[in-house]
This record gives C-alpha cells, sequence and structure tokens, in this order.
C-alpha cells in the first residue's frame, strides 16, 4: 500500500521486505512482505503493537539488520548489495539513530559520546570538540558537555543521544521509541526536537512508537504494522506530509 | 579510525577495567621476565665461554704445518690439496708469502724447545715458547702479574701459574685453596734465571768423515749456551690450550729465541734431506686481523698446501651447542608467555561480553569491523607492550640476581668473578616486539569475535 510518489524524491524504499527468523522449531516472521516508499523530508510514524515488526522494519532500514528477502534501497543504495564496511560507512554517514534507551556510553561524556561518530568518520580531531558542542548547544546541553549520562536525567540524556545522532549530519533519522523511557512532557521536547530537525534541515524521519496521540501530533504519516505486514499507511490530515505540529 | 583515535579509546577501555587489565599486563610481563632471564642466562654463558677462548689468544690464530712432515692436527682433512710428497716446504718463504694474504697481520714461525731453567741453582726442565711482541696487545695477558716483555728482543721472561707453583713448591693439593698469581708472583718478579740451550751454528764447508756430502746441502753444529733470563710476568691464563702436551710454560720474545739460534727438531730432520739455506719451519702461527677473517685464511692456506688448524673450528661446535641451549632456554621461558597469551585471551573475550552493549552503540553509530577490530588489537598490543617492557625489566633484575648470588657462591670458592648474564640491546627490543606479537596474536580471536557481533543482537543486551 505504498503511496504513489515521484521516484527522485524517494528517500526510502522496501519492496517486499521480510525478515524471517528461527526461533528453535518456530519460524519468526517479523517482517514480512512489506512494500513502503518515503520521500525525502516525510516525517513518518510506525505504528502497531508489540511484536509487530516495527522496530525490525526499522533495523532493516538502518542497516543493522540484512532482509531474508526484498529490497531495502535509502538514498538510492540497495543495502542487500552493500558489504559490511559499506553498510557501516551508510549508517555513518547517511543515518542517524536514537533509542528508547538512549544508548549512550556510560564511561565517557556528554561531549565525548557526541563527538563518537566524528571519530568513525577521521573527522580532524582539532575540530571535533567545537562541532560536538554545537550540537549539544542545538538540543540545549552546551553547559552539561562534561557531565556523565548517568549524571543526566533521561531526557537529557535523549537529548545527547539525538545531539550525537545528528552530528554527521544525515539525510535519514531513524528514531525507535525515543520518547518511551521519558514521561509525557520530556517526551514532547523531544519530539519537538525532532520536528524542528525534520523542518529546519529537511531531514527525513521514520520514527517507531506505539503511541498513536504522538503520532498523531507530529508525524504526517502513520503507517500501520501488525504481525510484520503493513496493515495501514494514511497521511496525517492535521499535520502537512512533512510534519508539523497541531 | 584514525589510529590516534583507536589508541585513545583502546587506552581508555584499558583504564575502565585497570585491575583485571593490570593483572593480564603483569601476566605477559612474568612470561617475558622468564624468557629474557633464560635467554640471557643462556647469551651469558656463551659470551663468558667465547671470552675464554678469546683470552686464549688463539681465537683469531691460524697455526700451520707442512704436509710433509707431520700429518697434522686433523688429519682427517687431508684429502683435498696435494699429497705430502707434492706439497712445499714451510721455510721463510711460505711464511712471507702466508703474511701477505688478506686479512693476515702476521705470520711468524713457532720456536719452541725443551730445555733446562735454573733459578737459585735448582734446575727445572720446561717447555719454552717465542711469543712474538704482538702479543702485547692482545687479552691472553689480561690479569697477569708483572709486566709484558720491555722489547722485542729483551732477555726476559714470562712464566705461567703451574711453573710458578713448581718453583716454589707449592703445587696444590687436592682440595686445598688455590694460589694466588698475585702470590705467586711476589717473589719471582725480576728474579734472575739461567736458560741453557744448544745453539745451531753453520759451519759451512765442513768435510764430513762418515761419508760425502750433497751438492746444496749444508752442515751445523750444536754448541750449548746459557743465557740469563729476568722473570717479568706472571700469568693464570694459557695461551697455549690447545697445544696440549706442546704446551710451554715459558715465554721468552720470539725474536730472542730466533737471535740465540736455539735448534729445533726440524733442524735434525733438515740434515736427512736436502735443503737450500732458507730456514724451515716445523710450524707457523698465523694471525687474522679479525675471528672473522679465519675462515678464509685457512681456506687460502690450505690451496698453497699446507695443513691448518684453528681454535674457530672448535669454537663452530660450541656455537652451536649455544644455539640448541638458548633454543631450549627460550622455549622453556616462552612456556610462561604462551600461559599470558591465555590470559590476553579470557581478558578480551571478558571485555567483549561486558562491553557487548559498547559494541552495538559503535557499530549502530557508523564504527566498521576493522575500526572494532583495531580497538581490540590496540588494547591487546598496548598490554603487550607495557608487559613487555615490565618483563624486559624483570628479567634484568631476576639476571642480576642470578648473577649476584652466582658470583657469592665464587667468591666463596675463591673464584674469580663472572658475567654469567647478559642482556644485550637486541634481547631488550626483541623480548619488547615479542611481547607484542604474542598479544597481537592472542587479540586475533577476541578481536575477530568482536568485528563480528550482531548489533541487533548487542543492542539488545542487558
Amino acid at each position: 500500500m505504498a503511496s504513489a510518489v515521484p521516484d527522485s524524491s524517494i528517500a526510502v524504499r522496501t519492496e517486499n521486505i521480510c525478515r524471517h527468523f528461527r526461533m528453535g522449531e518456530t519460524l519468526v516472521r517479523a517482517v514480512d512482505g512489506i512494500s513502503i516508499e518515503i520521500r525525502a523530508g516525510e516525517f513518518v510514524a510506525l505504528l502497531g503493537p508489540s511484536g509487530s515488526g516495527k522496530s525490525s522494519l526499522l533495523n532493516l532500514v538502518a542497516g543493522l539488520d540484512r532482509p531474508t528477502a526484498g529490497k531495502v534501497v535509502v538514498q538510492g543504495n540497495d543495502l542487500a548489495a552493500l558489504s559490511r564496511e559499506q553498510l557501516a560507512k551508510y549508517r555513518l554517514r547517511t543515518v542517524g539513530m536514537v533509542f528508547q534507551a538512549f544508548n549512550l556510553i556510560p564511561s565517557m561524556t556528554l561531549i565525548e559520546n557526541v563527538e563518537l561518530p566524528l571519530r568513525f568518520a577521521e573527522v580532524d580531531r582539532r575540530e571535533r570538540p567545537a562541532l560536538a558542542r554545537d550540537a549539544l548547544d542545538r538540543v540545549g546541553l552546551g553547559r552539561r558537555a562534561s557531565h556523565r549520562p548517568a549524571e543526566l536525567s533521561g531526557g537529557e540524556q535523549q537529548r545527547a543521544s539525538l545531539a550525537r545522532a545528528l552530528i554527521n549530519r544525515p539525510r535519514l533519522l531513524l528514531a525507535d521509541e525515543p520518547t518511551g523511557n521519558l514521561d509525557s512532557r520530556t517526551g514532547t521536547e523531544i519530539m519537538t526536537l525532532i520536528h524542528d530537525f525534520n523542518q529546519s534541515l529537511g531531514m527525513t524521519v521514520l520514527m517507531v512508537t506505539h503511541e498513536q496521540a504522538l503520532a498523531e501530533r507530529y508525524a504526517g504519516r502513520m503507517v500501520h504494522l501488525a504481525d510484520g505486514k503493513l496493515v495501514d499507511d494514511r497521511l496525517n490530515p492535521a499535520v502537512g506530509p512533512s510534519g508539523g505540529v497541531a | 579510525m584514525k589510529f590516534y583515535d583507536v589508541g585513545d579509546l583502546a587506552v581508555r577501555n584499558l583504564r575502565e577495567s585497570l585491575f583485571r587489565n593490570s593483572l593480564t599486563t603483569l601476566g605477559i610481563a612474568v612470561g617475558i621476565a622468564s624468557l629474557v632471564a633464560m635467554l640471557s642466562l643462556g647469551i651469558g654463558l656463551q659470551q663468558l665461554a667465547s671470552r675464554r677462548l678469546e683470552r686464549s689468544g688463539l681465537f683469531d690464530t691460524v697455526v700451520v704445518t707442512s704436509r710433509r712432515d707431520f700429518r697434522g692436527f686433523r688429519s682427517e682433512r687431508e684429502e683435498n690439496g696435494p699429497s705430502p710428497a707434492e706439497s712445499p716446504f714451510l721455510d721463510e718463504s711460505a711464511r712471507q708469502r702466508i703474511e701477505h694474504l688478506p686479512g693476515v697481520l702476521e705470520a711468524y714461525p713457532d720456536i719452541r724447545f725443551i730445555t733446562e731453567l735454573r733459578l737459585d741453582d735448582k734446575p727445572y726442565l720446561t717447555m719454552i715458547s717465542g711469543l712474538p711482541f704482538s702479543a702485547r696487545n692482545s687479552d691472553a695477558f689480561e690479569g697477569m702479574q708483572g709486566t709484558f716483555f720491555s722489547s722485542p728482543t729483551a732477555p726476559e721472561i714470562i712464566v705461567q701459574k703451574p711453573f710458578a707453583e713448581e718453583v716454589l713448591g707449592r703445587t696444590p693439593k687436592a682440595g686445598s685453596d688455590d694460589m694466588s698469581v698475585a702470590d705467586l708472583a711476589k717473589p719471582l718478579l725480576s728474579k734472575e734465571v739461567t736458560m741453557r740451550y744448544a745453539e745451531r751454528m753453520p759451519s759451512a764447508g765442513t768435510a764430513g768423515t762418515a761419508g760425502s756430502m750433497d751438492a746444496g746441502s749444508a752442515a751445523y753444529s750444536v754448541v750449548s749456551r746459557t743465557q740469563a733470563l729476568k722473570i717479568v710476568g706472571v700469568t693464570d691464563l694459557d695461551p697455549e690450550s690447545m697445544r696440549g702436551a706442546a704446551r710451554a710454560r715459558v715465554f721468552l720474545p720470539l725474536q730472542l729465541a730466533q737471535n740465540l739460534h736455539v735448534i729445533q727438531p726440524s733442524d735434525v730432520r733438515d740434515t736427512t734431506r736436502a735443503f737450500g739455506s732458507e730456514a724451515a719451519y716445523t710450524t707457523v702461527s698465523v694471525r687474522v686481523k679479525t675471528p672473522q677473517h679465519v675462515q678464509a685464511v685457512e681456506a687460502a692456506i690450505k690451496k698453497m698446501g699446507f695443513n691448518t688448524f684453528s681454535i674457530v673450528d672448535a669454537t663452530r661446535s660450541l656455537q652451536r651447542f649455544f644455539a640448541v641451549l638458548d633454543l631450549f632456554l627460550g622455549i622453556f621461558g616462552s612456556l610462561a608467555l604462551a600461559v599470558a597469551s591465555i590470559g590476553i585471551v579470557n581478558t578480551l573475550v571478558m571485555a567483549i561480553l561486558e562491553r557487548r552493549r559498547e559494541i552495538g552503540i559503535m557499530k549502530a553509530l557508523g564504527a566498521s569491523d576493522t575500526d572494532v577490530k583495531g580497538l581490540f588489537f590496540a588494547e591487546a598490543a598496548a598490554m603487550g607492550c607495557v608487559g613487555g617492557a615490565g618483563g624486559v625489566a624483570l628479567g634484568w633484575i631476576i639476571g642480576r640476581v642470578i648473577n649476584f648470588g652466582t658470583n657469592v657462591y665464587l667468591r666463596r670458592q675463591n673464584f674469580p668473578p663472572e658475567q654469567l648474564w647478559s642482556v644485550p640491546l637486541w634481547l631488550v627490543l626483541g623480548a619488547i616486539a615479542f611481547a607484542i606479537v604474542v598479544s597481537f596474536l592472542s587479540g586475533l580471536y577476541p578481536a575477530a569475535r568482536a568485528a563480528r557481533l550482531d548489533p541487533v543482537q548487542a543492542l539488545r543486551y542487558e
């Protein structure tokens, strides 16, 4: 049930994508033949109950996992054709990821965490602190740069995680339940930031969430999954196609 | 990821589990220390043996004999080259030819004879040998009491310790304490001895009575003479150790011995064959520039048709023995390092388990397999580097302690102290490099395992 949009503006395209794996005698169909096209700059929410395949689909688009069948094309790159090293480069340059559990490295300060993707991108080490500080300033954490994650609240950790995801200026932001571990006020703060990046940087956002209300408020398009299949894909009339705040 | 970042992150990770990583590094240090201690002992013993041989003064000497005369020291080697009947005489012109060979410092005839020395009117029969003046620069007389000959023709002698003991009536009994050279030298230095010897005097034109003389042959007279000589030195080392029963116990300047025309065994032999006016020698000693020249000079002399013998032949088997000894010591020393390398594997595998999620995060952020692998290799190499350096230091201390303990024992047994242990620079650098290589190899499996980690599984890991 993919939307009909011109090819040139397609950021993500999946063609009958499957991710099956065996668990003992049982074949688990985490993603089962999903075809979807996401336009560049779109804010798409992936909705569905637990085990519906939202995170599995997100991992396939992120290049963290490979499909057992079908095709994932992101920014013109067929991920199945990429080697492990090329896939790592793709994750570094094209994708920024935000996780429910924040996934900051506890032994590093915030600025060191944010700098980490710059190390992998081999950015000159003299330039890195300024870039990382800018990113932290953007999420309002400039003054907490030398703190360790354990010294910060959940919302602050997620903001730092967002700064890290954006440090290499990716064209695609993938967020896996970014507000799942946060209270509603902090969750709103994070969603506002993501929405701002979507609007100001023209970044495509694919967000996994099980909060219908949140999706309806920020996402321009809502894709519903159940049992690994796409069951509904519709634009959010309350928000423009590229997202918006009610 | 750049090399600096790999190193920086590796050091940061090592600091995170400081205690465990320190214990692993200590394991490497102990392994390297045992390797260094074992090898330094092997090297030290080899150097001690080489030093002993070098001090003999014959390490850089080739002894030349004629095939016409004695069968040589190594008759089994005579199958190559001319037969004894065709081989040349070892005479003065042959000596000069040998002296002009490349790598040869000097070639001097071996003058030795058994004669009587009188000291305080008591006769002592002994073997006397002429010693070239150049021997004053060699290590052969290191630790000698007194001085070397004052000139190439000085009427002076240097006596060996056994001769001094005999003269002084202080021959050590089994189990009793050995006398020091200094104690023996005190009453002997500057003492005068009288040497009785037989001088060969040419007597050309003398008519034979028992038979007619061949054309071109020569005759000589033998005249009994005496020569006063002063004892100037007493030595413990034996520069003639390889000559066996023919070794001399008293040395006088070679030039003086030549000038005295002391009759030699070859002179008797000369009467039985036609010979020219040239002096013929039983043996000629050839001193080469460095021990490395011995082989080439020996080959050149053999090509001339003479027999040769050098101590290098003997040291070659000694070197083989030490090579095998070093190998075994190295293997025993490496056992501890093998155990340490298992410790590295264990530590890094533990680190993978602990940092599984962290590896997943890094991969999700764009770290490649190479980056993750490099990180674990760097951690292994850092432990190897620190462990290697620490191990060398520890091995050095162990060697010092062994050396100190041995010398305490040697002193108690009235032996001079010895350097039994040696840590050359190549061993220091080699041991550190070896530690890094072993650590690197130990890191192969953990690094590959970390790089293969599935990021999705790793991120799920709590």
